[in-house]
């Protein structure tokens, strides 16, 4: 379980430059594909490798690729989404930090297996110094002969461009960014039509995560099949996790799909425990949108079965008892945690983030804010969690994006597991006006 | 939706001559050949960023309107996309602007205490600008840095691991105008176009 294939070569010194990377087999894949492949044996080969989508949603990647418009007269185009705003989520920002040249490579493969011969990447405008490291490494793969006109003498052109964004969560959605990158307001569009047909200007265009094109160059080099054979069933290959919260050692892991959720959480290779010696409360392993877990269901399946980091073992149980791999943004909460505060702080994110455009987003996401704000300063009612729970239904399923679920679920599932320590607040404002009473246990 | 305040503003159009220098119109001119031809207006982002940090750090209506002529849309089109995006500010702010996350992971890391601790020392909350026009404050949402908490971000520097000795440190550096010394643990770039 200690396979790394993206973070393999990242204590090299240099390897932020294009000659160190290249020294250690960097732009390998280009070369392979462009000299020896046709587009549709790299689609196939990433067919074959079975890697999903890194940005979230765990949509297999080959497939999205088949769905692009071939026939099409427009020009096609690939973005990449590097917009990473989602609660919990750093790992895209690492991976372009230490290893630009990784998703160069990767989005020169990608856009020769799409058609394409102008590609984007969008990233978020809080990451200046990130726009820097991808122009300095851009600038570098151009005069190298990877980018550009005629690449490697074989006839194809591609430019890559960074574009930066301003400010906006909902721009990670993938319709959202690209009416950002149109230049107007982050509203994301009604789907059908899909990017695949419809994208940007209206032509056929891929969006996919920087951490699913860094990939692509590895699957090249190793074969699609091989790739299939890491991780474990469909989760193939490895993943990024980065971990934060209330443990001894943050950062952004590598792991093979497959390791145990406490093996993450206690061994020192990974998280390292809980800090300061406490006891662990709660987990949100995908990003701040998919539902948290109490400690005995993130170790174990309702069926008391080890959890797994990958995508099916963590959603095993569905929304009752489990939750989602979602982007590998793993938040771990400790005993002191209120997790009521703790809602509340999150909702309020979802609201202030929320593009306007659905009223059950809207209204939804303010209402829950308010609600779940007079519930942490001892201001609830009884039948504030109910309400809340009957906010979050109505919300969810009917919006435009899924930023309305994104949301909702967080509300649904902290009440769901921990409707005592909501009830608590309720019932004893005497203690929960008190700004730093923490976790409501040492009350009770 | 960004946090400005609508209420009682009146944006005012003062038809001050607003320009670039022709070292940026040159840089706006390469931005702009990013696009297709006919799609102009994909450079607007990039364009208000680099209009606000030449003109003064905010997007007045005068400088709004000038970049709708540069790219070719009306001046409506500026303003809806400047008001939607929490990094594009319409009024005069600090010469640093001091955005400290509030969210879920740097929350629980300490992240209160450091937001509370910066009102105190600057004099100022949320929003609020120091009198001597050097600090603006501003809490804002996850910066991407969860694994670094508590987090904040200092025009384009990024300061991770806060503590108190730290915050004193960088507004010390910051007041002093000798941030050419940055702490450790701080990411920056003084290019990035
Ligand atoms: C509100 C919202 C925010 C999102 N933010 C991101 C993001 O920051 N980065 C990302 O890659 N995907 C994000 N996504 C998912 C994208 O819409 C899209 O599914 C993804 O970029 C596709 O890439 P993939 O197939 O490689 O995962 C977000 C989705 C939603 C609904
Ligand atoms: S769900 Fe929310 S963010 Fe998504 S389109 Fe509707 S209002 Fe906008
Ligand atoms: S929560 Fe502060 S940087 Fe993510």
């Amino acid at each position: 379980m200690d396979r790394q294939i993206l973070l393999e070569h990242i204590a090299v010194p240099g390897i932020e430059t294009f000659d160190v990377f290249r020294s250690k087999g960097g732009y390998n894949a280009v070369a392979k594909v462009l000299k020896e492949l046709s587009s549709e044996d790299v689609v196939a080969e990433i067919k074959k490798s079975g890697l999903r989508g890194r940005g979230g949603a765990g949509f297999p990647t080959g497939l999205k690729w088949s769905f692009i418009d071939k026939k099409s007269s427009k020009p096609k185009y690939l973005v990449c989404n590097a917009d990473e705003s989602e609660p919990g989520t750093f790992k895209d920002r690492y991976l372009m930090e230490h290893l630009p040249h990784q998703l160069i490579e990767g989005m020169i493969v990608s856009s020769y297996a799409l058609g394409v011969n102008t590609a984007y990447i969008y990233v978020r405008g809080e990451f200046k110094y990130i726009i820097g490291i991808l122009n300095k490494a851009l600038r570098e793969t151009y005069s190298n002969g990877f980018l550009g006109n005629n690449i490697l003498g074989t006839g194809y052109n591609l430019d890559i461009h960074v574009h930066p964004g301003a400010g906006a969560y909902i721009c990670g959605e993938e319709t959202a960014l690209l009416e950002s990158l149109e230049g107007k307001r982050g509203n994301p569009r009604i789907k059908p039509p899909f990017p695949a047909s419809k994208g940007l200007y209206d032509s056929p265009t891929v969006v996919n995560n920087v951490e699913t094109l860094a990939v692509v160059g590895p699957i090249i080099n190793m074969g699609g099949e091989k790739y299939a054979s890491i991780g474990l069933g469909k989760s193939s290959g490895t993943k990024l996790i980065s971990a934060c919260g209330n443990i001894n050692k943050p950062g952004v892991f590598e792991i093979e799909m497959g390791l145990p959720v406490e093996e993450f959480i206690y061994s020192q290779k990974y998280c390292g425990g809980i800090s300061n010696n406490k006891k662990m409360k709660a987990v949100i392993p995908g990003g701040s949108s998919v539902p948290i877990l109490p400690a005995n269901l993130i170790l174990k399946t309702a069926k008391g079965i080890p959890r797994l980091l990958t995508y099916e073992s963590l959603s095993e149980g569905g929304f009752e008892t489990g939750t989602m791999l979602g982007s590998g943004g793993f938040i771990v909460y400790d005993e002191d945690t209120c997790i009521v505060r703790n809602t509340w702080n999150l909702t309020r994110f979802y609201h202030h983030e929320s593009c306007g455009q659905c009223s059950p987003c809207r209204e939804g996401t303010g209402w829950m804010e308010k609600v779940l704000h007079r519930i942490e300063t001892g201001e609830g009612r009884s039948h504030d969690m109910d309400l809340l729970v009957s906010i979050a239904s109505k919300i969810e399923g009917n919006t435009i994006c899924p930023l309305g679920d994104a949301a909702a679920w967080p509300v649904a599932s902290a009440i769901r597991h921990f409707r005592n320590e909501f009830e608590f607040h309720v019932a004893h404002p005497e203690i929960v006006k008190i700004k730093d009473h923490g976790s409501i246990e040492k009350y009770t | 939706m960004p946090g400005f305040k609508i209420d009682h503003i009146q944006y005012k159009k003062n038809n001050l001559k607003v320009e670039f220098s022709a070292d940026t119109l040159e840089k706006v001119e390469k931005i702009i050949a990013r696009y297709p031809a006919e799609c102009r207006k994909s450079a607007l982002l990039p364009v208000l960023h680099i209009a606000q940090e030449e003109f003064g750090g905010y997007l007045s209506v005068d400088v709004m309107d000038y970049v709708a002529v540069i790219l070719g849309i009306q001046y409506i089109e500026v303003y809806e996309v400047a008001t939607f995006y929490s990094q594009f500010y319409l009024e005069k702010t600090g010469k640093y602007v001091i955005e400290v996350c509030r969210t879920g992971p740097c929350a629980i890391c300490g992240g209160e205490k450091i937001s509370e601790y910066l009102q105190k020392k600057l004099k100022i909350s949320d929003g609020e600008t120091t009198s001597d026009g050097l600090f603006t404050l501003r809490e804002v949402e996850c910066l991407g840095a969860c694994g670094y908490a508590p987090a904040m971000q200092i025009n384009t520097e990024f300061y991770e691991h806060l503590t108190v000795d730290k915050i004193d440190t960088i507004l010390d550096l910051l007041t002093k105008n000798t941030n050419t010394e940055k702490p450790e643990g701080s990411r920056w770039t003084d290019k990035f176009f």
